[in-house]
């Protein structure tokens, strides 16, 4: 097997194409999975059983089955129901819809971490429930839940390739594009391998500064 | 669906199974191998180690199914089955999460133990053996546990090297049926079992682990039958407890 410089130079152009919906895809989904993780969060603390039983069942669901099979299930079953989407937009929500049931775990552990005196303040104070949780519980909860909300960014990185399978042309997607087309896998399929490391050291270094920021 | 779609199906769900088996024991060994190395004395075996696993745990499975399966042959000369590139794959993939496991659950444990094993002029193999692995590795079942479900979710992702497991099954069933919901609700459903019969059996096998930790192997025998016999056989009744015994 040769290394050939020059198929890393041919592939480079497709690369970048594949980066930047690689990056799109990964900032979408952190949103989506973010927020949707929070709503749950908040949603299982909720009163009634009527609320967060069916929250419970359905985020245990989608935690414990493969993104590969809910990305199938949406790209084609949603059409049939109607709503029609990109490839990538669908790509994007199921890997925010997947990590959310994660991330809602995460806010859960820092909910729950808050001290509670610092609700007794908010009850003595006479704070409205949701001035509450605005103003007192979640920037206690969020600070202390961001090294770990990280450590799901990184994950939905290595999970974007999977976009590949519902013909999104992320860097995969062009990686095996390109393969296809001039029956060279070994240049393309590495780039993008080394590409995903870089990727993922940077966001995890980024990371820890944010941490080091919201801590001091 | 037909008998045969169903057919087709439980095929799929039996290479799945098979695909698991083999993964899990590969990142199992690969877990404990490089996880001891992490936390071995010599700086090079620690640096291998370490930089097995970040490299690793810094690529996704999914680019590393394909490197096994495309790449590897032009670099050797031979073709690997899917059954075996995936296992590969995902074993090493997952043996790089598994090692961080069995560091953690190995440096968690009392120093004093291991100087315990000092004092008695242990081996570094013996401590191992008999003092830090017996302590860690209840601890190392929970996480265990997600990594297995993690394993078993990352099996889908072989289908598209074009392996009959589960997932790829289910497409095939879909383009003969035209039927999506209906599939994919099914597919999700058997996954959501075998991850739950999964979790039961890990559960079951913590709480076994944990029952036998501390415990002495005169166990059911009252501290004053335990002296009797001490002196009767004249081994300390001492010397059969703890971790050591």
């Amino acid at each position: 097997m040769k290394w050939d410089w020059g198929a890393v130079g041919d592939f480079m152009p497709q690369f970048w194409d594949g980066l930047l919906v690689t990056l799109q895809a990964l900032a979408l989904g952190s949103v989506i999975s973010f927020a949707l993780g929070l709503v749950w969060a908040l949603l299982m603390r909720a009163p009634t059983r009527w609320v967060t039983w069916p929250v419970g069942a359905v985020t245990e669901f989608v935690r414990n089955t493969p993104l590969l099979v809910q990305l199938f299930f949406l790209f084609y079953v949603l059409p049939e129901w109607g709503l029609t989407f990109s490839a990538l937009t669908t790509g994007v929500f199921a890997i925010g819809l997947h990590y959310s049931t994660y991330t809602m775990q995460v806010y859960r552990a820092g909910i729950e971490a808050v001290p509670v005196g610092q609700w007794e303040a908010a009850t003595a104070l006479n704070l409205p429930v949701t001035r509450t949780w605005r103003v007192v519980i979640l920037p206690q909860a969020i600070r202390r839940v961001v090294p770990a909300l990280g450590n799901y960014v990184i994950s939905m990185l290595k999970d974007t390739p999977l976009l590949m399978a519902i013909t999104v042309l992320d860097m995969l997607g062009q990686a095996r594009l390109f393969s296809q087309e001039h029956f060279q896998f070994t240049e393309p399929l590495t780039v993008i391998g080394v590409a995903f490391i870089l990727i993922s050291y940077l966001a995890s270094l980024l990371m820890r500064a944010l941490e080091r920021r919201l801590v001091h | 669906m037909t008998s045969g779609l169903w057919e087709l199906v439980l095929k799929g769900v039996w290479v799945t199974v098979q695909l698991l088996f083999l993964s899990a024991l590969l990142a199992g060994a690969v877990s404990f191998v490089v996880g001891i190395a992490r936390t071995h004395r010599l700086w090079v075996v620690r640096f291998l180690a370490g930089f097995y696993t970040e490299v690793f745990r810094g690529t996704s499975a999914l680019i590393m199914i394909f490197w096994v399966y495309f790449v590897l042959p032009l670099a050797f000369g031979w073709q690997l089955v899917p059954l075996w590139a995936g296992s590969l794959a995902l074993g090493l993939t997952y043996g790089a999460y598994g090692s961080e496991i069995v560091r953690g659950a190995l440096n968690a444990v009392d120093p004093a133990q291991k100087e315990g094993g000092i004092a008695l002029s242990f081996t570094p193999w013996q401590r191992l053996k008999l003092i830090l692995l017996p302590q860690a590795v209840p601890e190392m079942i929970p996480p265990f546990s997600n990594l297995l479900i993690e394993l078993l979710k990352g099996t889908a992702l072989v289908s598209v090297i074009g392996m009959g497991d589960l997932a790829f099954s289910g497409n095939l069933v879909r383009l003969a049926l035209q039927e999506s919901a209906e599939i994919y609700t099914y597919l999700l459903v058997i996954y959501f079992v075998i991850a739950f019969a999964l979790t039961r059996v890990m559960r079951g096998l913590e709480k076994k682990l944990k029952a036998g930790v501390g415990k002495t192997p005169t166990r059911g025998i009252s501290p004053q039958q335990e002296l009797k016999r001490a002196e009767t056989t004249g081994v300390g009744a001492s010397s059969s407890g703890g971790v050591l015994g």
